[in-house]
């Protein structure tokens, strides 16, 4: 039995922000399905009771003080921007 | 004799001694770029211009060259940021990143030293990869026989040593990045402790799992590498406030009395006859060494793979999002509406197996999946790092082969992502758990491609696993050997 | 059918703190686009958010003062939605740990105190700000990403639009108090998402509720919340259904207006941040935070009414903007008679700010002012009507009362000798307001007084002016 649909792609696709194909979309199907197949093998252990890991170091309370500081040239910010103006970023309406 | 044949230490005697400069050091970098580099395709910008200037500008400070890494040649992995100098990751959304505005922690570290940077190195599309074959420009490939992988995603950092472009080169390391291309390429390659090198300025892939370390020719120069890039950062929060040793003097060659653990799972199925026969070799040296080893388990092993990708998917699906045309790298033509703009910019600019990933990652933490699959594998990474912790409380190092196999054909699993997978079942865990884990040349394969040995060490141990290392090294031939390129090699 | 209306707020709070909450830019309002931003502000590859002390010391006052439990472990979380202000298409955020819980906020409305319980306080990134254009296109300042918040959420407690607006008022005093944030809707420091929802009286499931966004001052939540009031319930009562709707209020036409209708829940993907480590905030930092937090608005009311013996009116009004009730410490701390600071500052002052649309910080009076002027009125020096000249270049221009009332000569005359002078030439000139009075006008007094304060330039001493005058007609 398949784990992952053509239609659970198409929407994890949208929720990336990815347009995939036709085509695309069968291919990745059966290779996510191949995957997420695999991965239940974990269900044959029982982890009842286990802490996550999100950290593998046992550090907390990393912080810094409130101290502001600037470290790139004002000019510098839209250097990289595909379209500005005004001295902002400037993207295709929002408002659809 | 290619004056990469010496160690980083004796190139700073030879700089201080005024026998060669850096200009020379520079030159004979590109000079072997030129004349290699059209088969090996490691670099994917050259910073010549830049370099050469900085050389003269060294050389005129000759009196002056204490820092650790003067005049250096060095490459940079193309994930890792660099101030003015375009930064790809290998993939097209940053085609166009001709300035990051600021230097990687690492790359600070290095201008502090005084290397020269010669170049950025090719990889795995966002260091996703196991051959080097999802770079979105081209493929780098063995230098030991072009028509092999060299591995990846540090491919490029790892086939520029073994080339000889360049005399070391910094990778970096999720899921055996540095470790497996070390192996199949013959150099040697460390993934330091999570938390031992900074982070800041490497493009995210899996946070949780990165690591920046060193690939280079022999285990002096990478520790003495490891000395300048590695210590606390306060612009990461996963960066460990743990000082730094000298780890030039652990290198005593003595491993009297060192435990070895061996997993029997590491030398299991579809570990071939080769690297198995490599492995023992090495272990029956380190027993001529004065050194124990016995047959351990990691019993959780076989659940790596699985929890790797799920974990480092899902991490990878929040950290590749930021790629949306709108600052920085690609935006698609003509793109009517916002949501229109961020998938055509998104699909155009990634490729094939990052999509995967992204998806995969995606769909892990989605509402309905995250316990099932996202909490579940990282449940099972605490039972993985369970196990080494375990182990590692009675054993200084454990050893076993970096790769199942040597160096596989270009093609040859490029359209089955699992088995593309299976390739980085012996480095995984060591990301999964966070302990530092290095690979050193021990020997060749009936085709002649390297073999790696991996030893892993306790967090922050990273003097034992180099102690372990160079030990055998200086015990074996098989650092010395050197690839045919071009025929112009030794 | 009779309805029972549930309310919920969600309000966001910047924190002034320095710097932001991730990055070490400045953390300020009303720059140039793009001038307080940096490669973490701008999610450039590779950045790494370290985290402001001072943000969690923030957070964790007002969650304090919002009587809430604080977290001994909490962390961040990502919430992964891709939108143009949001620059690593995830928000840092808190998840399943919010660092405050379990609060609450007394109110009062029309006389009756009710206690709205506060669900959760949680610390959070502020995203970028997008203007749109009318050409097609919209365009992204980055200055605000960055900016530490909290979210306050409240339970479904609240039961009118009238509890809303003062659930609000209280809300922004308490945390004004504590001196996080100024909560200055205008400028975005403080902002309110509502939600409504209405079920006939006696049913215990909550009905299908409504959002309501852009609501810009505390009067349109309240009028927006009474409009979705009545909108829903002609809708249930015509048969109808409530979708679960995203909806704007509209100032112009004083309705709300549908924007979206929501499809299942939003997908945010939460996870745990992992280049950020957990926080444990241990019985010392809570102690030493807790230690900070000012007396807040109901105990320094209670203080007023029971120390001070203010009417509670007085209490009320002063307590209900901190400015005003610093001000009036520091007045009285500087000697001044309660009642009369109390009273100048409701008063005098209080129009003052509201026709010139000023705050406390914006205008040149200050408490010792205050506080000397007072005294003069007290030791006869001036009369209450020339201390509003006084009061005048007080609060245009600052200065020293005394000084202002010698360099003018506004010295109340109370020299017996010079008034009876004064007094007696009048008399002479205004024989029939002597006949007036003898006659029973008692107007006619007050006329003779007025040309005495006319005369003197409104600087005799109005008590003994009477006295004096009365004697005087009496001699003759």
């Amino acid at each position: 039995m398949s784990r992952i649909s053509k239609e659970d792609v198409k929407h994890v696709a949208h929720l990336a922000r990815l347009s995939i194909k036709e085509e695309e979309a069968d291919l990745f199907t059966k290779q996510l399905d191949d995957i997420i197949t695999y991965a239940e093998q974990l269900n044959e252990l029982d982890t009842e009771g286990v802490e996550p890991t999100t950290h593998v170091l046992d550090l907390h309370n990393v912080m810094r003080k409130d101290e502001p500081k600037r470290w790139v040239e004002k000019e510098d910010v839209l250097k990289n921007a595909p379209d500005h103006k005004d001295g902002q970023f400037k993207v295709p309406s929002i408002l659809e | 004799m290619s004056l990469f044949e010496h160690s980083l230490r004796e190139l700073k005697d030879k700089l201080h001694s005024k026998e060669i400069t850096v200009t020379d050091l520079v030159n004979e970098s590109y000079n072997r770029i030129e004349e290699v580099d059209g088969q090996v395709q490691a670099f994917l910008t050259l910073n010549k211009e830049a370099a050469l200037k900085q050389a003269a500008e060294l050389d005129g400070q000759r009196g002056n060259d204490a820092a650790e890494l003067f005049g250096l040649p060095i490459g940079v992995k193309d994930n890792i940021v660099t101030k003015g100098l375009r930064t790809t990751a290998a993939s097209q959304i940053l085609d166009n990143f001709e300035d990051p505005l600021y230097d990687a922690t690492v790359v600070n570290k290095l201008n502090e030293a005084k290397s020269v940077t010669i170049g950025k190195l090719n990889m795995d599309e966002f260091a996703m990869g196991s051959s080097n074959e999802n770079s979105s420009y081209y493929a780098t490939r063995n230098p030991w026989n072009t028509d092999y992988v060299p591995g990846g995603s540090s491919g490029g950092s790892a086939a520029s040593v073994a080339a000889g472009e360049v005399p070391f080169s910094l990778g970096s390391d999720t899921g055996g990045s540095i470790r497996q291309p070390a192996a199949f390429c013959g150099v040697v390659g460390l993934k330091p402790t999570y938390g031992r090198v900074s982070r800041f300025g490497l493009i995210a892939f899996a946070s949780s799992l990165d690591q920046i370390g060193p690939i280079t020719r022999s285990v002096e120069d990478n520790a003495y590498l490891l000395e300048t890039i590695a210590g606390y950062d306060n612009m990461d929060s996963t960066s460990a406030n743990v000082e730094v040793p000298k780890y030039t003097e652990a290198l005593t060659g003595d491993v009297k009395g060192l435990k070895i653990a061996v997993p029997k799972e590491y030398l299991g199925e579809g570990v071939t006859p080769e690297v198995k026969e490599a492995v023992q070799a090495a272990l029956k040296k380190y027993e001529e060494l004065g050194a124990t080893w016995d047959e351990v388990s990691l019993p959780h092993s076989k659940y790596a793979v699985s929890t790797y990708y799920l974990l480092s998917s899902s991490e990878a699906s929040a950290n590749l999002a930021r790629f949306d045309g709108v600052r920085y790298g690609k935006r698609t033509e003509n793109a009517e509406t916002m949501l229109d703009m961020f998938k055509r910019s998104r699909s155009e600019g990634f490729g094939d197996e990052v999509k995967r990933r992204i998806m995969l990652g995606t769909f892990a933490l989605s509402s309905g999946y995250y316990d099932a699959y996202y909490k579940k594998a990282q449940q099972v990474r605490t039972l993985i790092k369970n196990d080494f912790e375990k182990v590692l409380q009675d054993y200084d190092v454990i050893v076993g082969p970096t790769t199942p196999t040597p160096a596989f054909k270009v093609g040859e699993k490029i359209d089955d992502p699992l088995t593309m997978y299976a390739n980085d079942i012996l480095t995984i865990p060591v990301n999964l758990a966070g302990v530092p884990g290095i690979s050193v040349p021990c020997g060749f394969s009936s085709e002649g491609l390297p073999i790696g040995l991996q030893i892993i060490g306790r967090h922050f141990d990273e003097n034992s696993v180099y102690r372990a290392a160079h030990a055998f090294e200086q015990a074996t031939d098989f650092h010395k050997q050197r690839p045919s390129l071009g025929g112009a090699s030794s | 059918m009779n309805f029972e209306t549930v309310i919920g707020l969600e309000v966001h709070v910047e924190l002034k703190t320095e710097s932001k909450i991730f990055s070490p830019s400045p953390n300020m309002f009303g720059d140039s686009p793009n001038t307080n931003v940096n490669p973490i502000d701008l999610g450039y590859p590779g950045v790494l958010p370290v985290l402001n002390e001072e943000a969690v010391n923030f957070a964790m006052k007002a969650a304090m003062a919002l009587n809430c439990e604080i977290a001994t472990d909490t962390k961040f979380d990502r919430k992964n939605y891709f939108y143009p202000d949001n620059p690593k298409a995830y928000q840092i955020s808190q998840f399943d740990q919010p660092i405050g819980e379990n609060g609450y906020i007394d109110i009062e409305v029309d006389g009756v105190k009710k206690r709205i319980g506060i669900t959760r306080l949680h610390m959070e990134e502020d995203a970028g700000k997008l203007t749109h254009s009318d050409d097609g296109y919209s365009l992204v300042d980055y200055n605000r990403q960055g900016t530490p918040l909290v979210e306050i959420v409240s339970e479904p407690d609240i039961r009118s639009p009238k509890e809303a607006y003062a659930y609000l008022e209280a809300l922004k005093n308490i945390i004004q108090y504590t001196g996080v944030s100024d909560c200055k809707m205008e400028e975005g420091s403080l902002r309110c998402d509502a939600n409504l929802s209405l079920r006939p009286i006696g049913q215990e499931e909550f009905g299908t509720k409504t959002e309501l966004k852009n609501l810009n001052s505390f009067s349109f939540v309240q009028k927006g919340l009474e409009f979705e009031e009545v909108r829903q319930e002609k809708v249930l009562l015509s048969g109808g259904e409530i979708l679960q709707e995203t909806r704007r209020y509209d100032e112009q036409t004083k309705e709300t207006i549908l924007m979206r209708v929501k499809e299942g829940s939003d997908d945010y993907r939460y996870f745990p941040e992992p280049d950020l480590v957990p926080l444990h905030i241990d019985e010392a930092w809570k102690d030493r935070i807790f230690n900070q937090i000012p007396e807040l608005p109901d105990a320094r009311k209670k203080r007023y009414i029971e120390e001070l013996q203010l009417p509670a009116y007085d209490a009320m009004v002063l307590t209900n903007n901190k400015e005003m009730s610093d001000f009036f410490e520091e007045t009285i701390a500087q000697g001044a008679d309660v009642k009369q600071a109390s009273n100048w500052l409701m008063g005098e002052v209080s129009a003052y700010l509201n026709k010139h649309y000023k705050e406390f910080s914006d205008i040149a009076l200050t408490p010792e002012g205050l506080a000397k002027m007072i005294k003069l009125i007290e030791d006869g020096t001036i009369s209450s009507k020339i201390a509003k000249k006084v009061f005048g270049d007080l609060v245009e221009k600052g200065g020293d009362p005394e000084k202002i009332v010698k360099d003018k000569g506004l010295v109340q005359i109370s020299d017996e000798g010079q008034l009876r002078e004064i007094i007696s030439g009048i008399l002479d000139n205004n024989q029939q307001s002597i006949e007036d009075y003898r006659n029973g006008k008692d107007k006619a007094l007050g006329f003779l007084v007025g040309q005495v304060m006319k005369q003197t330039k409104g600087q005799a001493n109005p008590p003994m002016v009477n006295k004096i005058i009365l004697e005087e007609m009496d001699k003759r």
